[in-house]
């Protein structure tokens, strides 16, 4: 089963990796004729992204879920950790306050303002999500650039550590590394989701690299007598980048998810002064029963933009792939 | 005739006389025990300022040739011996390093692929700056200008605007330009053209042919030509070496291989190529089978399979690259026990 898991994982990232590098294979010396697509890789992409309804709506998501983040002051009046009904909360038995003009969605049992926790929700969710995919990111650029440029040992020491990685599901990872820090903050949170997130990264980057090491372009700055730092930084690495940004996107959606399950198995941040999605989903949990809008609306949220960024970063893999081009 | 073309032969040059001399150079690859000979002991000089053509159709061992030579080859997974004297120093036997800083600078190559030759996220400019930042220490600041006039050189217009412009925005011509200005950037002493023209159209290929010899005729860089046309070597080699099956079958000066061809691969691979004289519609008569149904050179030659007029020794014994009568412009080397002579063509 985890052999399973681990194949279809494998497959599906080195599929991506190969949708960039070595284009020329084996002897085209009688033919000469070019793919005249090849020209404009990324403009017959894009012109094939355009016209896909999934990434459409992906993007629009995307381009909502950011904006709201980046403008959330100006979405609500109110601010996410003051208790403006804190009163109510305290006089009745009903703890959680109803909606009422200018709480559109009423209060969180300590008397916060929903709707403006909501919102605000997004910029954390956003830089949890960001900043432990960029983890991921960095991670995997550096062991997959150290695996995929020297080759040999490196090679295999670095893939078997990678692949033993790969082999533990993302979220079982990541609980595992958020139990190695003693206190549970916002940045235990990015670190585990984020490094969880690494031997996807080196995996793919290592891929398109190793292409690369083949490509005719790279040939070419060899037979100029180009060292091979400048091989690697300057003609491999920039040419890899684009199956790692499309799983990047991809990347954005599983982190948020895996920080959001983080929470609700209690790994996540305590502190709750700056409202994250999954913070919300997780602490809803207790009065599930009696108030489930306090949990479906963040859930609500994360689902969509997850959805969002997955949908995004699906089409993009199609618009990439030289297998679904015609 | 033959009296008199004696006299005009050079005498037979010495070794020193040659800026490369390559002898007896084998690739093979896959296991030790089953290897894959893609070069069979090839051999043959390129003086200073010579243009040498490497001739033979795909898969004979052409580009694997001049990768051995550019220490281009894989590390792993072959096996290459003899040797490629450039100058005095052999190019195989030389450190990844130490051939390295050769690259570009005194041996320099240009591929077959002008689109995927050329970095697809560089900028042309830095891209020409980059081999003369390598080999002649300039900054790329210094390099600029005269990575213009570089491309001024070899006929690409608006140079200046085009110093900016990525490879995408340059059509297959302009591309194959500018490796080549790359490629003579640091004006190595030889050039290894690896079927230059090949991904081009017709139009576009001649004016690429014409730019390469003037402007190696111009700077005195010796040329290796490789191709699997003819008519490419016709205009502009002076000396023709025919490959099949990893090794020589014939050299002979360009007049004599095309006025007299005595392999009849050779003149098999001549029959093939167009002609303007040649009706309409008619069909070009190539030389039948491919290289695929090769016999091992070991016990026989390997193009007896495909040979018009095979002979019970053919299919016996390999025969030796020998100097048979020479041409009217320089000695003749032929790999043939049965060879075309001016009665049987
Ligand atoms: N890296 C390699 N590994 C195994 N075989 C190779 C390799 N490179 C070339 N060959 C084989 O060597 C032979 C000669 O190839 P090549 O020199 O590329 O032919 P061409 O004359 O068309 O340039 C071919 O049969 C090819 O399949
Ligand atoms: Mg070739």
């Amino acid at each position: 089963m985890a052999a399973m898991n681990l194949n279809r994982k494998k497959q599906r990232v080195d599929e991506l990796a190969a949708t960039t590098g070595a284009r020329v294979e084996g002897n085209v010396d009688a033919g000469g004729i070019k793919d005249a697509e090849g020209v404009s890789l990324l403009a017959s992409a894009w012109r094939r992204l355009r016209r896909n309804p999934a990434f459409l709506i992906g993007a629009v998501v995307v381009v909502l879920f950011v904006l709201v983040a980046l403008f959330a002051p100006v979405l609500t009046g109110h601010d996410p950790s003051t208790r403006y009904l804190i009163g109510e909360v305290s006089q009745q038995n009903n703890p959680v306050p109803k909606a009422r003009p200018g709480f559109p969605l009423g209060g969180d049992p300590v008397g916060r303002d929903l709707y403006a926790r909501l919102v605000f929700g997004a910029r954390n969710t956003l830089l949890v999500a960001v900043l432990a995919t960029l983890t991921g990111f960095v991670g995997g650029l550096i062991l997959g650039s150290l695996a995929g440029a020297f080759g040999g040992w490196v090679d295999s020491v670095v893939m078997r550590v990678v692949d033993i990685m790969l082999s533990l599901p993302s979220l079982l990872l990541a609980f595992s590394i958020a139990a190695l820090f003693g206190r549970a903050s916002q940045w235990s949170v990015i670190l585990a989701v984020g490094i969880a997130q690494i031997p996807i990264f080196a995996r793919l980057l290592r891929g398109a690299m190793m292409a690369q090491r083949h490509s005719d372009h790279v040939l070419a700055a060899r037979s100029l007598g180009v060292k091979p730092g400048s091989i690697v930084l300057r003609h491999m690495l920039p040419n890899s980048l684009s199956p790692v940004l499309v799983q990047a996107t991809m990347v954005v959606a599983t982190s948020i998810i895996d920080a959001a399950a983080l929470s609700y198995i209690g790994a996540g941040n305590a502190d709750d002064t700056q409202p994250e999605w999954g913070q919300m989903l997780g602490q809803a949990q207790n009065l599930i029963d009696s108030y489930p809008h306090l949990a479906v609306y963040p859930a609500i949220c994360i689902i969509v933009v997850a959805l969002g960024f997955t949908l995004m970063g699906e089409s993009l893999r199609e618009a990439l792939d030289p297998k679904s081009r015609r | 005739m033959s009296t008199q073309t004696t006299d005009i032969r050079p005498a037979p040059r010495a070794d020193g006389d040659a800026l490369l001399a390559v002898r007896d150079l084998t690739v093979e690859f896959g296991a030790r025990k089953d290897p894959f000979r893609a070069v069979d002991g090839v051999s043959f000089d390129v003086r200073p300022g010579q243009i040498v053509g490497l001739v033979g159709e795909s898969g004979c061992g052409k580009s694997v040739t001049s990768l051995a030579i550019m220490g281009l080859l894989p590390k792993r997974g072959n096996r290459i011996s003899g040797s490629a004297v450039f100058e005095g120093t052999d190019l195989i036997s030389l450190s990844d390093k130490q051939m390295r800083d050769r690259r570009g600078r005194d041996v320099a190559m240009i591929f077959q692929d002008p689109l995927s030759s050329l970095n697809p996220v560089i900028p042309l400019g830095i891209q020409v700056t980059e081999v003369m930042e390598r080999h002649r220490g300039l900054k790329r600041k210094q390099a600029m200008p005269e990575a213009r006039d570089l491309l001024e050189k070899v006929g690409i217009p608006d140079p200046n605007r085009r110093l900016k412009d990525y490879p995408h925005q340059l059509s297959g011509g302009m591309r194959q330009r500018a490796l080549i200005a790359m490629a003579l950037a640091c004006q190595p002493r030889l050039l290894i053209a690896d079927e230059p023209t090949t991904a081009l159209d017709v139009t576009i290929q001649a004016q690429i042919l014409t730019l390469l010899t003037d402007l190696v005729r111009d700077s005195g860089t010796a040329l290796i030509m490789i191709t699997h046309d003819l008519g490419v070597v016709a205009g502009m080699c002076d000396e023709v070496n025919v490959l099949y099956a990893g090794r020589i079958v014939e050299r002979a000066a360009r007049h004599d291989l095309f006025a007299d061809p005595r392999h009849p691969y050779t003149y098999g691979l001549l029959g093939s190529i167009p002609r303007l004289d040649s009706p309409r519609g008619q069909r070009l008569n190539p030389v039948p089978g491919s290289v695929a149904d090769n016999l091992p050179w070991t016990s026989a030659c390997a193009f007896a399979p495909r040979c018009s007029q095979p002979i019970a020794q053919c299919r016996e014994q390999s025969p030796e690259l020998v100097e048979t009568d020479p041409g009217l412009d320089g000695p003749r080397l032929l790999r043939c026990f049965n060879p075309i002579t001016k009665e049987t063509s």
